[in-house]
């Protein structure tokens, strides 16, 4: 493990309780500039993306320990609405506030006022009105949560808009390579997928560019957007500059350093976009013979939930080289080092404009 | 109507209908055109109240064939009140009123209710558009004859395109009887499905579905061979793709009975447009992004196709310019991009939108004004849209140079869906006549009439 020194924007130790250090060091000026939200990872730097890492392993060792519990966003109030079905995400979330102290309160589509009609603005200005401090958005409408963004004080958390962005996924990826390989510049990573309405591709994309990897997708054509061309590099002018659009995917494995698979939906099935999930497990399946491939200590992922026998193999979804599980115990760290990147005392721009106390974030 | 005379005096007389531009006085009488002479000494004939236009354009009022009223039905988002209120503001004089109200203009009785509130409450001529198919389900022929003779100017399903090719065929051949164009919203829903936007770069940075060209490309070359099957008149709406361009091309050249539209916003704007930053294209997708006044169907497209209706309104392969004024409520608006109503506010903001493009050298003022005047009148078949003697007094003067800021909150319209909020154009109306009587007049301008 990397031993950081730095979080985002001013730590706050005083108030942090048992945080380990490297969680959240006291007073570090850093080149980041405290943030409000967390809407995707295309306005962070490869800089800010490390120290969010850097925090999450010292959020790591707490929820290894026997007791997991600090303080850090004791007296916060995270709600966390969810207007699609997540298990993983959600949970990931709740268990990451309740961790640090926080009340989590958790706001389902299918249980709330959003049923019987009111509007996303109606409900989010309901919510603001009872002082929280963050609110962790899952919406199918790519752009939700940065609407959202616009109606309210408290601290936005992107949790998977539409086809969009699906940053803390992101963010827990990136972890859990970096923790196998270190330094990821350099390293090819492989996207197989439905990377037209993947959120987690778009996301992964920009991330792991950002962090110097050199990423390649391979996907059936009728899933990748009309105007990009298999077998090409796309440019600059696309948002994702340098994307490698793999002919196949064995061209798209051949040597990675990180083979990821995306889940394939019946839907794509039933739209057209495919003639089988029976072909398509056939063609961009990742098996064992695929991963052979890859390099020898390749890791293979996926972000869950797995379709095991169409998008991967059963076998190499349970062996030596997959980290599946790993992501998702990662995930509830990165969430925590969000979560107190945005939420701990005197980190919110909310709080500096409203609480004294806030220190020097004027 | 009035008595009294009027003397629009000085200004440069633009009327395309009559190859007429130049400084000259415009005299009316009784509500109708009396002449246009020459200038003279910059005052007004005896008798004559003078409304010193010089340095303005005097301009025939403008004619739209494609206006959402909203009346009945949802008159929280327009009525014919504001509406033509609007319209005025804009120097709209004559506009259509398309039949996607609630009930549906499908029958004479919804017709005849539009048309005789119009007449009441509104301060502009409106002239109704009757559906094609009942209730604008695309299942089976409204009583096209019924509606023409309550006054219609032709049939649309506006927003509803006429999926099956055997209704529209026989709409087209239905309609030739009565003379009137079948306008059709090219869109084959299929190829796009789902879609919100413009298919393309942005859409997929936003991570919104996307629409591709061809869905409208693909409608417009099935409706221009089935109007040639036909012999009947088409007019093509909103007409917004490079392909549909070449289609339309090649079937005027085979001589087939069409003409085409195009909106202020196709002209003008693009897809980059839903960044949010008036065009600009960010580095990192902000939270003004997903800006759903750009959300309009069709779609904002490409810079290109941008670009191709641009050169296609001035070579006059697209005939007119047509608003597709479509007003929504903030509820409509103020929400995600994928729940958000496509349509947007134009009327007010039509004529010195599309001036950006004579500014830059895109489009003359006069073929401007022709695609909002006569060209519109010849496909109506009205006397409309002329200074010619003896036409209704309409009459829209713009001052070229007056500069203004699109603030939606000053419209005349309910609504203040706009993507415009805070540019600044030039090419003012400053005051429109309808039939001789003034109907909006902006006040406190520099230079401004007596």
């Amino acid at each position: 493990m990397t031993n950081p020194t730095t979080t985002l924007g001013n730590g706050a130790a005083a108030e942090a309780g048992d945080v380990p250090a490297n969680a959240m060091a006291d007073g570090v000026e850093t080149s980041a500039t405290p943030r409000h939200h967390l809407l995707d990872l295309d306005d962070l730097s490869s800089a800010e993306i490390t120290e969010l890492l850097d925090s999450a392993e010292g959020m790591l060792e707490i929820t290894g320990r026997d007791v997991r519990k600090t303080p850090a966003l004791r007296g916060k109030t995270i709600i966390t609405m969810f207007f699609e079905n997540s298990t993983r995400t959600r949970v990931s979330f709740e268990q990451a506030g309740k961790i640090m102290g926080a009340d989590v309160i958790n706001v389902t589509a299918s249980a709330s006022s959003v049923s019987k009609g009111e509007s996303l603005l109606n409900t989010v200005k309901t919510l603001q009105a009872m002082q929280i401090d963050a609110l962790v958005v899952r919406h199918p409408h790519s752009g939700a949560p940065y609407f959202i963004s616009n109606h309210t004080d408290a601290a936005v958390v992107n949790a998977g808009d539409g086809t969009h962005a699906h940053p803390t996924q992101s963010l827990l990826d990136l972890f859990t390579v970096r923790n196998h390989v270190g330094d990821m510049s350099g390293k090819k990573i492989a996207i197989v997928g439905d990377v037209l309405y993947s959120r987690v591709a778009r996301s992964n994309i920009i991330a792991f560019q950002k962090m110097g990897a050199e990423v390649t997708v391979s996907c059936p054509n009728t899933l990748i957007p009309d105007e990009w061309q298999l077998g090409s590099t796309l440019g600059d002018e696309t948002g994702f500059g340098g994307l490698r659009l793999a002919n196949n995917v064995d061209e798209a494995v051949d040597s990675a350093d990180v083979v990821m698979a995306l889940r394939i939906q019946q839907e794509r099935q039933d739209a057209g976009h495919l003639p089988s999930l029976r072909e398509y497990s056939d063609r961009w399946g990742i098996n064992s013979a695929r991963m052979a491939l890859a390099n020898d200590d390749a890791l293979l992922m996926h972000p869950g939930p797995m379709n095991e026998g169409v998008e991967i193999a059963s076998d190499v979804a349970h062996g030596a080289q997959s980290v599946v599980e790993e992501q998702v115990r990662n995930g509830v760290a990165v969430r925590m080092a969000v979560l107190y990147a945005l939420c701990a005392p005197g980190k919110s721009t909310r709080i500096a404009n409203s609480d004294s106390n806030a220190g020097d974030e004027a | 109507m009035a008595a009294r005379k009027l003397a629009i005096t000085g200004g440069r007389v633009i009327d395309p209908a009559q190859g007429i531009d130049r400084v000259a006085d415009v005299l009316i009488s009784n509500g109708v055109v009396e002449a246009i002479t020459d200038s003279s000494s910059g005052s007004a004939p005896d008798g004559y109240e003078q409304i010193d236009a010089s340095g303005k354009i005097v301009a025939p009022g403008f004619v739209d064939l494609h206006t959402h009223l909203r009346d009945p039905g949802q008159e929280w988002k327009e009525t014919i009140v504001t509406g033509t209120r609007a319209a005025a503001h804009g120097g709209f004089t004559t506009i259509s009123a398309m039949p996607n109200t609630d009930p549906v203009q499908d029958s004479a009785a919804v017709v005849d209710d539009v048309m005789r509130r119009a007449a009441a409450d509104g301060v502009v001529r409106v002239l109704p558009i009757g559906a094609i198919s009942v209730g604008q389900k695309g299942k089976q022929l409204a009583p096209m004859g019924e509606l023409a003779d309550s006054g219609v100017i032709g049939f649309s399903d506006d927003g509803n395109p006429v999926a099956d090719a055997n209704l529209m065929r026989q709409a087209l051949s239905y309609a030739v009887e009565l003379g009137l164009p079948i306008i059709n919203h090219a869109e084959d829903k299929k190829i796009g499905a789902g879609g919100v936007m413009s298919a393309g770069t942005v859409a997929t940075r936003l991570g919104l579905a996307g629409v591709p060209a061809e869905a409208e490309t693909a409608m417009v070359a099935r409706d221009l061979h089935l109007a040639d099957l036909t012999k009947a008149r088409l007019h093509i709406p909103h007409i917004s793709t490079m392909g549909s361009l070449v289609a339309l091309r090649s079937a005027k050249e085979c001589g087939v009975d069409v003409t085409a539209e195009v909106t202020p916003h196709h002209l003008t704007l693009n897809d980059e447009w839903v960044f949010g930053l008036h065009g600009e294209i960010p580095a990192v997708v902000g939270s003004e992004a997903y800006d759903t006044n750009t959300k309009v169907n069709p779609p904002l497209r490409s810079r290109a196709d941008v670009e191709a209706v641009i050169e296609a309104l001035s070579d006059g392969l697209i005939d007119i310019i047509a608003t597709d004024h479509a007003p929504h409520a903030a509820t409509d608006k103020v929400c995600t991009y994928n729940e958000a109503a496509h349509g947007i506010n134009v009327l007010e903001t039509a004529f010195s939108s599309v001036f950006q493009l004579v500014d830059a050298g895109k489009l003359s003022v006069v073929r401007l004004i022709e695609s909002l005047t006569a060209g519109p009148a010849a496909i109506l078949k009205k006397d409309l849209g002329s200074l010619k003697k003896g036409f209704s007094a309409d009459v829209a003067i713009i001052d070229p140079g007056s500069k203004w800021v699109v603030d939606p909150t000053k419209f005349e319209s309910k609504s203040v869906n706009s993507p415009l909020t805070g540019v600044e154009l030039a090419g003012r109306v400053v005051q429109t006549i309808y039939q001789g009587e003034t109907v909006f007049e902006l006040s406190a301008v520099a230079g401004a009439k007596q």
